[in-house]
């Protein structure tokens, strides 16, 4: 193991899978000759050539759709968006033709995309640059979710993403590009199945379900709360779909109190749909009601003050821990 | 400025001052940014001052702009105080936004600036909607939608285009060509030779012009919007420009090269229309210095300003969202009481 960012990471992890399968390719805007908006694809059109790492004009209505199109015919792209604040211009492509085809057509044509790039708030960058798509994605059957929140995660689900062969989405965690974690050597084949939770620390009065930018958030607080003698079990999702739904149970098995922490929004959330599932598998489990923290329900404000006060932040959770320990 | 009539031509001198306006808000706030006295994204506009300054002086105060996020100059030509826009960059309440838009979204509703649009051409289809609401209620205004060189080709931009010629509506499309999306030159992001050639495939009339020249940007848009006015149609202009700086503060535009950005350099907007006048005897060095050190003093009073502005308070967070306020939002009843008291506040600003 050797300690690399998770921006390494991914660029790791598109390398590999570039090298291993020659149907797999990169396509987005300045993916090559700008080393990537966030420098992922750094070194990519060097070591791979331009038939491989594509530039493409802001068209992402056109390349998410010619990436499902390549698809059908069998070669497995890796679309990347800028962020995904803009796939939503390719929403149609995304969410009406990667995953309706294999249904459509009785099963004759599989979708082995991959569409990633950043997702979720960054910092201060308003209401159109700050998305989080997981739950609009994550509704929609046929497509699979995952969020990486750790380099080693990144690395190993987006070489899964690439080799499955329906869309996946790999909704990287943009704030957490330099973050940096352990990882097997590149020698070392990582592959990490999607629909597995982590648990990322165990703990046995809290279950705190947690995802993307919200794990190092979980993490931190779980620290905090350590020391007012409150042990918080932090249940890395993941995988939004599929939903590892047993490592969840099983966690809330044993500490009986639940707390969810993401970073979408409260209305129709990911969260909501996780606490449904918990309280319908294992409702005689639970000592308390869950609480979910998520962003408010406004769009996102510029001013910094108003963005904290908008997003999941450590008081926020600290709270709501304390109210399901009744502490 | 004063509302213009039709046909009449802004005095120059004060366009100048106002490109000088635009050239020290953007030096400032981009040491602002570095200074972290501003976040996000943040797009400078130096280098095209001719074009949106050019495009003001030929039309009427209330034809209406919009414009993508590059968009600190579209307001300040609209007459948007220095002040509200330094502040909305700082995020302050007195912003042009209220500090809940940011560099990319400015809006200026009273001054006929509909924004500040930061999904590349999405406000596209936005300009055709207002040139239709133009014609439907029967008015000579125009609409004039600026975007850059990226957005031609986003699907947004071709229906629009479409929509607005078979409704031949009072448009004016105006490309500021400053050769680079991002880092992705023209000959690399568009099949054509010229932009301009975009428009011929709706059959919209299309020319080009010299976008670092004042008065060939305004001659031009003047031209065209008489002719729009006189019968409702579109029209396509690509500004051939160039931006100094990278895309946002945190691009070192290694992707071009120093001698490129040198030659346009030489060719500044400021620079040439100060020639012009001073050659014609309409301006001297002691005023062109007087006006720039006016525009300077303008600027650093807008930091202030920005600087002891207050912000947005927290409890106003769901005054935003709906109109009805709060209780739209769905917040529990003691939060939606608190906001609605702001609501009833903020609307009785509004009046
Ligand atoms: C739909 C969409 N895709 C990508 C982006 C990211 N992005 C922001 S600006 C930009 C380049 C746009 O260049 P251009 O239209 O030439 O305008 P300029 O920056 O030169 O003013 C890109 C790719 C975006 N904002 N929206
Ligand atoms: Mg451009």
């Amino acid at each position: 193991m050797r300690e690399i960012t998770y921006r390494q990471a991914l660029n790791e992890a598109l390398a590999e899978e570039l090298e291993r399968d020659p149907d797999v390719f990169l396509m987005g805007e300045e993916v090559a000759e700008y080393q990537g908006a966030y420098k992922v694809s750094h070194g990519l059109l060097q070591r791979f050539g331009p038939t491989r790492v594509i530039d493409t004009p802001i068209s992402e209505n056109g390349f998410a759709g010619l990436g499902v199109g390549a698809a059908m015919v069998g070669l497995r792209p890796i679309i990347e968006f800028m962020t995904f604040s803009f796939s939503l211009v390719a929403f149609d492509q995304v969410v009406n033709n990667a995953p309706n085809m294999f249904t459509m057509s009785g099963g004759q044509f599989n979708i082995a995309v991959t569409f990633r790039g950043p997702n979720g708030p960054a910092h201060q960058l308003g209401a159109t640059h700050s998305h989080a798509t997981e739950n609009f994605y994550a509704s929609v059957p046929g497509l699979k979710v995952c969020t990486p929140a750790t380099p080693r995660d990144a690395k190993g689900l987006l070489k899964t993403a690439v080799r499955d062969d329906n869309p996946v989405l790999v909704l990287e965690a943009e704030l957490l590009y330099s973050s940096k974690g352990m990882v097997e050597p590149p020698d070392e084949e990582l592959l990490i199945p999607l629909g597995k939770a982590d648990v990322k620390r165990e703990g046995s009065d809290v279950s705190v379900i947690c995802y993307a930018q919200t794990v190092p958030l979980a993490l931190k607080v779980a620290s905090q709360l350590e020391e007012e003698d409150i042990s918080a079990e932090i249940v890395d999702l993941r995988s939004i779909k599929p939903l590892d739904e047993k490592a969840i149970f099983d966690s809330v098995a044993k500490t009986h109190r639940v707390v969810i922490v993401e970073q979408d929004h409260p209305f129709c959330g990911v969260g909501a749909e996780v606490c449904y599932r918990i309280q319908k598998n294992i409702f005689d489990a639970l000592d308390a009601p869950i609480i979910r923290v998520s962003q408010e329900d406004v769009p996102m404000p510029y001013n910094e003050r108003l963005e904290h006060a908008v997003l999941p932040n450590a008081e926020k959770l600290i709270a709501a821990v304390k109210q399901v320990c009744y502490a | 400025m004063t509302a213009m009539q039709p046909g009449e031509q802004r005095d120059e001198v004060e366009m100048l001052s106002l490109m000088l306006l635009i050239r020290r808000f953007e030096e400032r706030a981009s040491q602002q940014y570095q200074a972290q006295k501003i976040g996000g994204f943040c797009h400078l506009y130096i280098g095209q001052e001719a074009v949106v300054t050019g495009a003001v002086a030929a039309v009427r105060d209330d034809d209406y702009i919009i414009t993508a996020y590059r968009d600190h100059a579209h307001a300040l030509a609209r007459s948007t105080s220095a002040n509200a826009c330094m502040a909305e960059l700082f995020g302050k309440a007195t912003g042009c936004s209220r500090g809940l838009g940011g560099s990319m979204h400015f809006f200026d509703r009273n001054n006929h600036m509909y924004g500040g649009h930061a999904i590349v051409a999405a406000h596209v289809p936005l300009a055709v909607g207002m040139a239709f609401a133009i014609k439907y209620r029967g008015e000579d205004r125009v609409t004039l939608c600026f975007f850059g060189d990226g957005a031609i080709n986003q699907g947004a931009f071709h229906e629009a285009l479409n929509l607005a010629a078979l409704y031949k509506l009072p448009i004016v499309f105006i490309c500021e060509n400053n050769l680079f999306a991002m880092g992705t030159s023209v000959k690399r992001s568009t099949s054509l030779k010229q932009i301009v050639d975009r428009a011929e495939g709706y059959d919209i009339p299309g020319e080009i012009v010299d976008g670092m020249n004042f008065r060939e940007v305004r001659d031009k848009i003047a031209e065209i919007v008489d002719s729009i006015r006189k019968e409702s149609h579109p029209a396509f202009l690509e500004v051939r420009t160039y931006r100094y700086r990278g895309h946002s503060m945190s691009d070192p535009a290694s992707y071009r090269t120093k001698e490129e950005l040198e030659k346009y350099r030489l060719d500044d907007p400021i620079t040439r229309l100060r020639a012009q006048l001073t050659r014609e005897g309409k301006l001297t060095n002691e005023q062109f210095d007087l006006l720039d050190k006016r525009a300077k003093e303008t600027v650093l009073a807008a930091v202030k300003f920005a600087e002891k502005s207050p912000q947005l308070p927290i409890e106003k967070l769901f005054d935003y969202t709906y109109v009805d306020g709060a209780v739209a939002a769905g917040v529990s009843p003691a939060k939606s009481g608190e906001s609605a008291a702001g609501t009833a506040a903020i609307s009785e600003e509004r009046r």
